[in-house]
């Protein structure tokens, strides 16, 4: 019984995500099905709206890990940012072109890894037509799960000492960590490795997944639908972590480490499988970012950005991994788009509208966020499940009858 | 009632330059129910928290099972402040985390209920099985562990039915009254699969007829699950009720032992309860 | 040797900025367990406020309001943003702060228009004094001084009045001291107007040295002053201050070798070690959990 509505949840989750997949596709090719003249400004490929989808499936990826985390093993870390950063490098140096790294790295005379997955897979399967899609797809995929492996290594060998600490503490080491990670990626003696404090660049972006023809033109648009598509993957993978043994033995130690650890729940190693787990997601996570704004470099991931990115958890409540999904893309359309025309000087009937200009946007985006915390202090979900409230109607539903 | 399952030699807690439990030796058999009692402050939730990995003794030994767990000697500050005995005996160190002690079989509950909060009845139960699981982390994620996942459920289910939870087992673990949250404490306690259950006061702030309920629930755990019980408890009936044994501490010392009747009768303990007159 | 000496020198003074900020964020996690992360900005905008005040203002008058804003600043962050949420987890607290330094920081970048304001000259303190053969800006060597001295003042009155007494209850246990009668609120509300008075000092003596205010001119002295107070012990005052000047000294001399780019991580690094050392800083009291 118990099972049978699982299995039929599960099914309705993947239709969901498919449907939800095919949709952005159709989206974003909408514009070559229209004819030219006809298409509206929001459709366009250079719209606001596809860099809104795209960074928002990036930054709900970086979401839910950070809320595996702090939400559902309640460790409170600031390292996102960090974690993010070495997958952001691991997959940019996996992933220039040999042919282009003598001028990526041209102040070190060139990197000291001469080598790159896509590269390698090009020898194999070749560089054109279907075998050079292949060889693309393939090297960014190894290099993006390197990415999050060298992020849950560094995780590792981080959480050692620093997990013991309870709960600020741990918070301000990790932070530590972050910062430290983002100088050592910064250090001039790591240049032919790191490219020092310059951004490492022509790797393979979103774009790249473009499906274009012989002329140069672009058939299939997929630069939106490759990080949907992966963000999908791995919050999938998430959220069937958090419903397996381990995830509710996490939860056990996010409300009671003491009772936890007398029913047997090993806290060291689950916190460090968490931990690890984690980093790894914001590593990839961290891949995309860098795939996203098309370069690698240090001094963008700062701590600015984990407490981004934990405002977003937390508006979207802690402990649910839809409203962080939900929660990103409303702050990132928020943030970047939909608040856009307060940054521009406004006249109407000559009249030119008060406090109107460049930076305006960001004054009242976080007056709003102000707002939210404030009044919505359990965010938009609480630690409820978008299916949760369905279930709840359906019951209620089931007792009015 | 076989062999000993629990062994605790000359164990000393000092914390600092305060003595919680001094030199405590006591034994617990297969089958048995014994209930350690005191006054308040005398050492008894220290004395679990020792047996159970929570603290680690100063001086002593703890066996389980006849394999030592426990062991300790005064070591570096402790060495001069040590006001105990016997601390040249022990030479080994020996600290397993509680998780490891109740992987051996060692499960308790705890003086002020600590459940699962927002966890369904259900999950505090489940969740207390995740100590026996063999899956590993990723075979657990991905679900390919489908059989023991729902060998568990049932386990779960069964237990619930077993101690009258079961019609309670999707509200939240906070939303049930008082006497059913310590059953449930027990429940959750005995899915680790124990051999031996330490109760903290499973009693402390019941009404008479839960009380009443909890005692006929305690025999019919050692009934149906064949469980030696170690108990803490302040209520006097319940104790004399199903204790085969008593052990008695006053700060921090053993000063009595025996069956129920030896100990309602013995003079030390009367007066550690209620105080001997100063001239008398 | 002189090179030893100035960098010493310059690692106290700033230390001694860093510690004013420190004492705020410590002060304010001891009653009410909250990193205030909009400290480093309240910092900030009393950097600003001197800018601007001071353009259309005497000095003389311009300072002291400097303070009196700050303060109360400080006392409507904590009014506004902290008071409504004091039933709340202590998540939604920190989250709110968080939401606060962010509004601080694009309000900021707003007026300024995002460029870097240049910091009045103060006269006398920015004068040139030449102290073991460097020369040097007399703040640098006023400003160990003026924290020891305001940091004693703190400590009287901490351990010397009621409203302290009350401060130090309130830390203790925050129910009890209510159910005692102790009226909270306006006890954290001195907390804040402490901590903010003390940063707008602070501002003055940080932006005398370093001139240049941006937006985000506070975020960085802000984090490190906090590091300082978690080195110390945070919730402990005493802690702060050793910490503030263990930090700033840390700092001037990892920047006057060639490792100029870890200057922050290698505090960080001290950070760290530190907190596996000893997990509650170095004057720090030891939680233990009751089973």
């Amino acid at each position: 019984m118990i099972q049978q509505r699982s299995k039929k949840g599960a099914v309705t989750a993947v239709i969901a995500c498919a449907v939800l997949l095919a949709a952005v596709i159709l989206l974003e090719n909408i514009s070559l099905l229209l004819p030219a003249g006809s298409v509206p400004n929001v459709l366009k490929p250079t719209s606001q709206l596809f860099a809104v989808l795209k960074k928002g499936a990036v930054y709900s990826l970086a979401a839910v890990s950070m809320n595996l985390l702090n939400g559902f093993t309640g460790l409170f870390s600031l390292g996102q940012a960090g974690f993010m950063l070495l997958g952001a490098y691991t997959y940019a140096i996996l992933s220039v072109p040999v042919a282009d790294r003598a001028a990526v790295y041209y102040l070190y005379g060139g990197s000291a890894v001469n080598f790159s997955f896509q590269d390698m897979f090009g020898t194999i399967f070749g560089t054109e037509g279907v075998g050079g899609a292949v060889s693309l797809g393939l090297g960014v995929a190894v290099a993006m799960v390197l990415a999050g492996c060298v992020a849950a290594v560094f995780a590792y060998f981080i959480g050692l000492p620093v997990l013991r600490l309870k709960s600020d503490y741990l918070a301000i080491a990790t932070l530590g960590f972050a910062e430290i990670i983002k100088a050592v990626f910064q250090w001039q003696a790591l240049g032919p490795v790191t490219n020092g404090a310059n951004m490492i660049k022509n790797f393979p972006t979103f774009s790249s997944f473009n499906i274009t023809g012989a002329d140069g033109t672009v058939i299939l648009r997929l630069s939106t639908f490759f990080p949907f598509l992966v963000s999908m993957i791995c919050i999938a993978a998430i959220c069937l972590l958090i419903n397996s043994t381990y995830g509710r033995a996490f939860k056990a130690i996010r409300e009671d480490e003491t009772a936890a650890e007398a029913m047997g729940i090993n806290l060291a190693k689950h916190k460090m499988l968490s931990f690890c787990t984690s980093a790894f997601f914001a590593g990839v996570s961290g891949a995309m970012f860098a795939m996203f704004v098309t370069n690698a470099q240090a001094k963008v991931y700062t701590t600015t950005m984990t407490y981004e990115i934990l405002l977003i958890v937390v508006i979207g409540g802690i402990g649910s991994i839809s409203g962080s999904v939900m929660a990103t893309f409303l702050y990132v359309a928020c943030s970047e788009w939909w608040l856009r025309f307060l940054d521009n000087v406004t006249v109407i009937n000559g009249v030119q509208l008060p406090f109107l200009r460049a930076g305006f946007r960001m004054v009242v985006f976080s007056v709003v966020i102000m707002i939210v915390v404030l009044f919505f202090r359990r965010g938009i979900m609480g630690d409820k499940e978008l299916p949760d409230l369905f279930k709840k109607r359906a019951r209620k539903e089931g007792t009015g009858k | 009632m076989s062999g000993s399952i629990l062994n605790v030699e000359n164990v000393t807690m000092q914390f600092g330059g305060v003595v919680a439990v001094d030199n405590l030796n006591l034994e617990i058999n297969e089958g048995e129910i014994v209930a350690l009692i005191g006054p308040n402050g005398a050492g008894k939730t220290t004395a679990f928290n020792v047996v159970t990995g929570v603290y680690q003794p100063t001086n002593g030994r703890v066996s389980f099972l006849g394999e030592t767990i426990v062991e300790n000697h005064p070591q570096g500050k402790m060495k001069k402040l040590y006001k105990g005995e016997h601390a040249g005996e022990y030479s080994h160190v020996l600290a397993p985390t509680p998780d490891r002690i109740t992987k051996l079989g060692m499960a308790r509950t705890f003086q002020n209920i600590r459940l699962w909060k927002s966890q369904s009845v259900f999950d505090n139960v489940l969740i207390a099985m995740h100590c026996r699981t063999h899956t590993n982390f990723l075979a657990a994620s991905l679900r390919l562990n489908h059989k023991e996942e729902q060998e568990q459920r049932d386990r779960v289910a069964e237990l619930l039915q077993t101690v009258g939870l079961y019609d309670v087992k999707d509200e939240p673990a906070t939303s049930l009254p008082y006497g059913k949250q310590r059953r449930l404490e027990i429940a959750r306690a005995l899915a680790t699969d124990p051999k031996l259950l330490l109760l903290d006061e499973p009693a402390a702030g019941m009404n008479p007829q839960e009380t009443n309920e909890l005692t006929a629930f305690i025999g019919q755990i050692r009934k149906d699950f064949g469980m030696t019980v170690f108990l803490i408890e302040h209520h006097m009936d319940l104790v004399m009720d199903i204790s085969d044994r008593i052990y008695v501490l006053d700060f921090g010392k053993l000063i009595a032992h025996g069956t129920p009747e030896e100990i309602q009768n013995n003079n030390r303990v009367i007066d550690a309860y209620l105080g001997v007159a100063e001239d008398a | 040797m002189e090179f030893a000496i100035s960098v010493l020198i310059s690692g106290i003074s700033v230390g001694g900025q860093y510690a004013l900020i420190a004492i705020g964020y410590t002060m304010v996690y001891g009653i009410l367990r909250l990193i205030n992360f909009a400290h480093g900005d309240v910092f900030m905008v009393a950097g600003l406020l001197g800018i601007y005040l001071s353009a259309s203002l005497p000095l003389y008058a311009a300072l002291p309001l400097v303070l009196l804003l700050t303060v109360a600043l400080g006392f409507c962050i904590e009014r506004a943003a902290y008071k409504p949420l004091r039933s709340a987890p202590r998540m939604s607290v920190m989250i709110s702060a968080i939401g606060v330094s962010y509004l601080i920081q694009n309000t900021a970048t707003y007026i300024t228009g995002g460029q870097p304001m240049t910091y009045p000259v103060i006269p006398f303190l920015s004068d040139t004094v030449v102290i073991a053969g460097t020369p040097t800006k007399w703040v640098t060597i006023l400003t160990p001084f003026l924290v020891l001295a305001l940091v004693l003042a703190l400590q009287q009155l901490i351990n010397h009045t009621k409203v302290g007494m009350a401060m130090r209850a309130v830390a203790k246990d925050f129910e009890t001291a209510q159910l005692m009668g102790i009226r909270i609120n306006s006890i954290i509300s001195v907390t804040f107007i402490i901590g903010s008075a003390l940063a707008a000092i602070g501002s003055m003596l940080y932006f005398t040295n370093f001139q240049a205010i941006t937006p985000t001119a506070g975020a960085l002295p802000g984090l490190r002053a906090f590091v300082a107070a978690v080195v110390g012990g945070i919730g402990s005052i005493p802690g702060a201050v050793v910490g503030a000047f263990i930090i700033g000294i840390c700092e001037n001399v990892i920047k006057s070798t060639e490792f100029t780019v870890f200057s922050d991580a290698g505090t960080f690094a001290l950070l760290i070690l530190i907190l596996v050392l000893r997990p509650t800083g170095l004057f720090g009291e030891k939680v233990t959990d009751k089973v």
